[in-house]
């Protein structure tokens, strides 16, 4: 068990998923309007507090996902 | 005029804090003369401290008070500390874990005693310390800055010696329980600053929301006073700003945990579990950033009018909060300052005692002396932080912790990469850290101290963060460096780590460990 290539986690695959958080963040593009607004609040705004969320989300969803042992 | 009230509140949640940083050496007790022990409370930390400890960490006073002035100031490019703080931990989640393992096997306590034995190199480790004690110091005198506006917010505005009293015994007190208690002082003083941040936050939000007319007035109001300011600002991003706003947010993501204060945070884990799933749970307190960088708006739509953009929050709240309301907020900022003080100071003392104190001074230094030195140095760091901020102009301090998430960037290839493949040259790493740091200094100095630059090349231009930039020619340099270094057969040095020390630990041990984990 001491190679490294045979402890390799099945499902490394599964961090790939985290660069979508940052890809939505970081492309101003995507967000930087004002319209639809929700309770007042621009497009722009909510959108980045709504992924700080699903940041969190996608980040939980690796974490499950790439564990190794589950009991 | 003095608020009495607020005062009374401040100073009674500022002694209890105190009286529990002094309590710290009692919990979880064991050998503080171990370094291990001092410095990061023997990694023995779980999820739940952990949160409270990494969060009180990297949201610090300053970023209480800087992020809405910015907004206050420049509008919707104020706004980037979101996405900032949104990518980050994704990253962190993937690369944290696997130092912790290393750190753990091979007993480093700083990103420096991990360049010094992967690179086999004292220069780059020296490298590192440097870089790291450097961009500390500022982001030390920051919290003292932070501290300042909220006592003078209470209507402390002496001038002098006496004015600055209140920070002086403040930190005064901090420096005696981080000295004794080390990492488990600012550890305990974190339980309490982050309730009190939390509680003020979301508190101070749905009031002001209702106060102030709603959301819609609030931002219509800020839209309308920020169009008319001499250097005009918008709510809504403009696409010439968009590059400058996703440079500035990769680029301030990818620096924070490159920052020596930070990793000591993360170390403190007692395992890899606990880093992960704190990445996905620190995120909580990203939504109290961004609600508090609408303070900013909201103080335009409140009609304050501050003379430093720095003042606008204090001044908001001082207008519109009940005194009980205003000392509780400003007792946790002030306490909001304390906790990441008192961190960034043992891990600049951790990297000056590792790779200064024992590579160049004194090789042969004991466990106890080493943790003696570390003790002294944290407080050293303190004093010169003091001395920054009570001789030298405020603004010297801001500029200076401008360029210092630039340069903290540069540690980032011998790190980051270095934690994965050590394809890069040691002495490449070195010089491409060396022309990194000359091109943050030189491009943070033409522009008169702003965190963007604009480049242009011929026709194109490209304005973006200088800390990136200068790690792209950082990246570019140590690249052609490694080709030139094996070409003329230049030494890698010996690793003297091995690829398990990158891995849990095997077998049962593993095991045992999630079940324990996955039951509590």
């Amino acid at each position: 068990m001491n190679d490294p290539a045979a402890r390799r986690n099945p499902r490394r695959f599964a961090y790939w998923l985290l660069a979508i958080p940052i890809v939505a963040t970081l492309w101003p593009p995507l967000y930087a309007h004002a319209d639809p607004e929700i309770a007042g609040i621009p497009f722009f705004y909510w959108y980045q507090f709504i992924w700080v969320v699903l940041s969190s989300v996608v980040t939980v969803t690796v974490y499950l996902l790439t564990r190794e042992d589950k009991t | 005029m003095i608020l009495w009230t607020a005062v009374a509140v401040f100073l009674a949640l500022f002694i209890l804090v105190s009286v529990m940083g002094f309590m710290a050496t009692r919990w979880r007790p064991s050998n503080l003369d171990d370094i291990h022990e001092w410095a990061l409370a023997g990694r023995g930390f779980g999820t739940f401290t952990s949160w409270f400890l990494i969060g009180g960490d990297i949201y610090t006073a300053y970023t209480f008070i800087a992020v809405p002035a910015l907004v206050y100031g420049a509008g919707a490019l104020g706004f980037f500390a979101l996405p900032y703080t949104t990518i980050v931990y994704p990253i962190v989640f993937v690369f944290a874990p696997r130092f912790w393992l290393v750190a753990k096997h091979r007993g480093y306590i700083t990103y420096a005693d991990f360049a010094r034995e992967r690179f086999d190199s004292r220069s780059l480790a020296f490298a590192v310390a440097f870089t790291g004690i450097l961009a500390t110091m500022p982001y030390i005198a920051l919290q003292l800055v932070g501290m300042q506006v909220v006592i003078a917010g209470l209507g402390f505005t002496g001038q002098g010696l006496l004015g600055d009293l209140p920070v002086i015994v403040a930190f005064a007190i901090l420096a005696i329980y981080t000295y004794r208690g080390g990492l488990r002082a600012p550890a305990m003083v974190a339980f309490v600053k982050d309730a009190l941040i939390y509680i003020t936050i979301i508190g101070a939000s749905i009031v002001l929301v209702s106060k102030l007319g709603g959301f819609a007035h609030i931002f219509q109001t800020a839209s309308a006073v920020l169009a008319q300011r001499p250097k005009p600002g918008t709510i809504i991003l403009p696409p010439q700003s968009f590059t400058a706003y996703a440079t500035l947010s990769l680029g301030s993501g990818l620096a924070l945990f490159m920052y020596p204060h930070a990793i000591t945070g993360v170390l403190s884990a007692k395992n890899t579990t606990v880093i992960k799933r704190n990445m996905a749970l620190i995120p909580a307190y990203s939504v109290l950033l961004g609600l508090n960088a609408l303070f900013g708006f909201m103080a335009i739509a409140a009609g304050v009018h501050a003379a430093s953009p720095n003042a606008a929050v204090p001044l908001l709240f001082v207008k519109m909060f009940p005194q009980w309301f205003v000392g509780m907020s400003f007792a946790a900022i002030a306490i909001g300052a304390l906790v990441p003080a008192a961190i960034m100071s043992i891990a600049a003392a951790n990297l000056f005692t590792r790779s200064i104190y024992k590579e160049y001074i004194k090789p042969a230094c004991s466990g106890p002396e080493e943790t003696r030195v570390a003790r002294y140095v944290s407080l050293a760091v303190k004093a010169g932080a003091l001395l920054f901020v009570l001789l030298l102009p405020t603004q010297f301090a801001i500029y200076f912790q401008l360029l210092a998430g630039a340069w903290i960037l540069q540690t980032l290839p011998t790190i980051l990469i270095g934690l994965y493949t050590r394809r890069l040259h040691r002495r490449a790493l070195f010089v491409g850290w060396l022309a990194g740091m000359i091109t943050a200094t030189w491009m943070g100095i033409v522009t008169g101290y702003t965190p963007t630059i604009t480049l242009h090349l011929g026709g194109f231009s490209l304005a973006g963060y200088i800390g990136l930039f200068a790690l792209t020619l950082n990246l570019i340099v140590t690249i052609v460096g490694t080709f030139i270094c094996d070409g003329l057969g230049v030494g890698r040095g010996q690793d003297a780590t091995s690829p398990t020390d990158y891995l849990d630990d095997t077998g049962v041990a593993s095991r045992t460990v999630v079940r324990k984990l996955s039951v509590t």
